[in-house]
């Protein structure tokens, strides 16, 4: 169920260059239901900025009543959510959307989970849930560079994992597609996450496979009541458009025209 | 005055106090969803009780299925928003056999807002859609700036708004109110016209055209080019125009732009407006129009006015 809930700031850290990492209590952490949902934040107490923001849940702790957000502080709304400190309450609209299916991948077998920089942190969680069920997860994480990287360590102790820096800072230099390449095509699916560009080249590479992107887009209500945040599908026939919100932002590859 | 004392202490309960009456609504509180800000109602209603609401203003209907316009659809602008969504829709056909239907478990007037191309689109989707039982009001949309023809054509020419007006009520089953665009020299003049149509109300301001520019490429955020401003940043020039036309019509004024809280709801009041729209403010918070509601008995008392009616067209006594 989708709830309004005052969430009060448990932890706030920079973890690379202007990359945070926000832990958030509350009971709107019981709702979540599966890895790639995400939140709609509002960011101030007043009307300016206006307009919530769109964060992937990266990680719960149900014990603790706890979810991570990872987010990079880049416009008005996330620099303003940066200077949240611990204690301080947090109006989260969530949890939104439709996640990865876990259950796509038999135990056993192995799926590849892709990224790209913000693209990485709803994988995380992702990853959690597919290795506690034994799945085999293999990580392909792409960045800018060394300095905007996160989350190798936390990764690696999940499954093996792979860094691209387009900078070659860190990593095989280039893009996760080049990774990609080297790991070849043993594996049942694919997960993937990041910028259009790198979700188009990804469902290319793997054409024929298995997979599900989790789509961005501009929101207003983030709930499904707007049509502010449509995707076109492929089937040309009767140009649909689906919401992203609400319909995804997870999607089985092939869906989503890109 | 007198009057309104007697029906609250009849109904025993506070929120006769709210209660408001237009042609067509009978309104259990002056608040209402703004169209394109509430879908059908269906995500809204997982959150809250829909027949808490005074009415619902649902989605813009055209005759045939509408898929709007590409993305971005929306920007964030300084307290406000350009939206240019483009008249997405299941159509006619779609709204009266899956949304309108679904919409009656709840206890709640709909006001159903209808657009076209030309009149006789806006004839048969009016005609339809007024038969449907929940449907006690139409919004005719002659105001939104984001599709290429018809919409705004309509609503920024006197003659042309007079005319769609009329036609309209001659098939309409329940009383028509017209929605007047902001983006016009003289509002005035558009609302006399639908109000000697035969309008049987106004609603008012739908967006005023702006554009947002991308820092880096200079291009327009937008990708319809332009889009509709909408939010706290419009209220003042809503406020202006409610004023306005309050005093040159005799037929009462649904008033919208900008309301984020129970202070806005006052002042649309004030300006002459009988009954108020929220629309952008329930993306910033989705269970605002119940917070407002919850919140209007204490500032009627803090205002020392028994019923909310008494606050309408306060700006004029001056
Ligand atoms: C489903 C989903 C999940 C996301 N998960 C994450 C995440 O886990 N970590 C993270 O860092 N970012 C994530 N994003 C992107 C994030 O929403 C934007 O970076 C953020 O909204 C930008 O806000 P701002 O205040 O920095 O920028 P501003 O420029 O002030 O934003 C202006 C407006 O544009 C919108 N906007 C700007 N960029 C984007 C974008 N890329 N996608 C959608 N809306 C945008 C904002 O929400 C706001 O309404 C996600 C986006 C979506 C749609
Ligand atoms: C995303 C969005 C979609 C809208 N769609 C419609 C519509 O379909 N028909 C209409 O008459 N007005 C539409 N409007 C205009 C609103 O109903 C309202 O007139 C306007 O936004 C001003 O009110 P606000 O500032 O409270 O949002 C839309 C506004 C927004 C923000
Ligand atoms: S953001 Fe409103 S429909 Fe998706």
């Amino acid at each position: 169920m989708i709830i309004q809930d005052r969430m009060r700031v448990t932890g706030q850290r920079e973890i690379a260059k202007n990359i945070f990492e926000m832990k958030l209590t509350g009971k709107l952490v019981g709702e979540i239901n599966s890895p790639g949902q995400f939140v709609h934040i509002r960011v101030s107490d007043s009307f300016e900025p206006l307009l919530r923001r769109p964060i992937s849940i990266a990680s719960i702790d149900n014990k603790a009543n706890e979810m991570t957000i990872i987010y990079r502080a880049e416009g008005r709304g996330t620099q303003l959510l940066s200077m949240k400190k611990e204690g301080d309450m947090v109006d989260v609209l969530g949890p939104l959307g439709n996640g990865f299916p876990v259950g796509e991948t038999p135990p056993g077998e192995t799926a590849i989970l892709i990224g790209g920089g913000i693209g990485v942190p709803p994988l995380y969680e992702l990853s959690k849930q597919l290795t506690a069920k034994g799945v085999n997860c293999i990580h392909v994480l792409g960045y800018q560079t060394a300095d905007v990287s996160f989350y190798e360590e936390e990764f690696t102790r999940l499954g093996e994992t792979y860094i691209a820096t387009v900078d070659g800072t860190k990593g095989r230099a280039g893009f996760v597609t080049d990774v990609m390449e080297t790991i070849g095509d043993g594996f049942t699916t694919y997960y993937s996450c990041g910028p259009m560009p790198m979700l188009n080249a990804v469902q290319t590479a793997y054409i024929g496979k298995k997979g599900f992107l989790s789509f961005e887009q501009r929101m207003g209500c983030g709930i499904g009541a707007c049509f502010a945040c449509v995707c076109e599908t492929t089937e040309k026939t009767d140009k649909e458009y689906i919401k992203v919100c609400s319909d995804g932002p997870v999607f089985p590859a092939g869906v989503v025209s890109i | 005055m007198f009057g309104w004392t007697s029906i609250s202490s009849r109904g025993g309960v506070d929120m006769n106090r709210l209660a408001v009456e237009l042609p067509g609504l009978q309104l259990k509180n002056p608040i209402m969803p703004a169209s394109g800000c509430f879908g059908f109602g269906k995500e809204y209603g997982n959150l809250y009780d829909l027949s808490m609401l005074g009415a619902i203003m649902i989605k813009a209907t055209t005759l045939d299925k509408r898929f709007g316009n590409p993305t971005p659809r929306v920007a964030e602008t300084a307290s406000g928003m350009l939206n240019a969504i483009g008249l997405q829709n299941p159509g006619l056909q779609g709204v009266m056999e899956n949304e309108l239907p679904w919409l009656e478990q709840y206890d709640v007037p709909i006001i159903a807002n209808v657009a076209g191309t030309e009149t006789a689109d806006y004839v048969e989707v009016a005609k339809t859609i007024s038969t449907a039982p929940n449907v006690k009001a139409l919004e005719l949309n002659i105001s939104c700036p984001n599709v290429k023809c018809g919409g705004i054509t309509f609503g920024t020419d006197p003659q042309q708004a007079h005319d769609l007006t009329a036609a309209v009520k001659e098939v309409s089953e329940v009383p028509v109110y017209v929605k007047l665009s902001p983006n016009v020299t003289d509002i005035k003049e558009i609302a006399k016209a639908v109000e000697a149509g035969g309008a049987d109300g106004i609603t008012m301001i739908n967006t005023l055209v702006g554009m947002r520019l991308d820092q880096k490429t200079g291009r327009p955020v937008i990708a319809n080019i332009t889009g509709g401003l909408s939010g706290p940043a419009v209220k003042p020039v809503a406020i202006k125009m409610v004023y306005e036309v309050s005093q040159v019509v005799q037929i009462p004024i649904i008033g919208m732009g900008g309301v984020s809280e129970t202070a806005d709801v006052i002042d649309f009041l004030s300006a002459g407006a009988s009954a108020v729209a929220v629309g952008t403010a329930n993306f910033v918070d989705p269970f605002i129009c119940p917070k407002i509601i919850e919140e209007l008995p204490s500032i009627l008392d803090e205002l020392g006015v028994e019923h909310i009616s008494e606050l309408v067209g306060r700006s004029h006594r001056l």
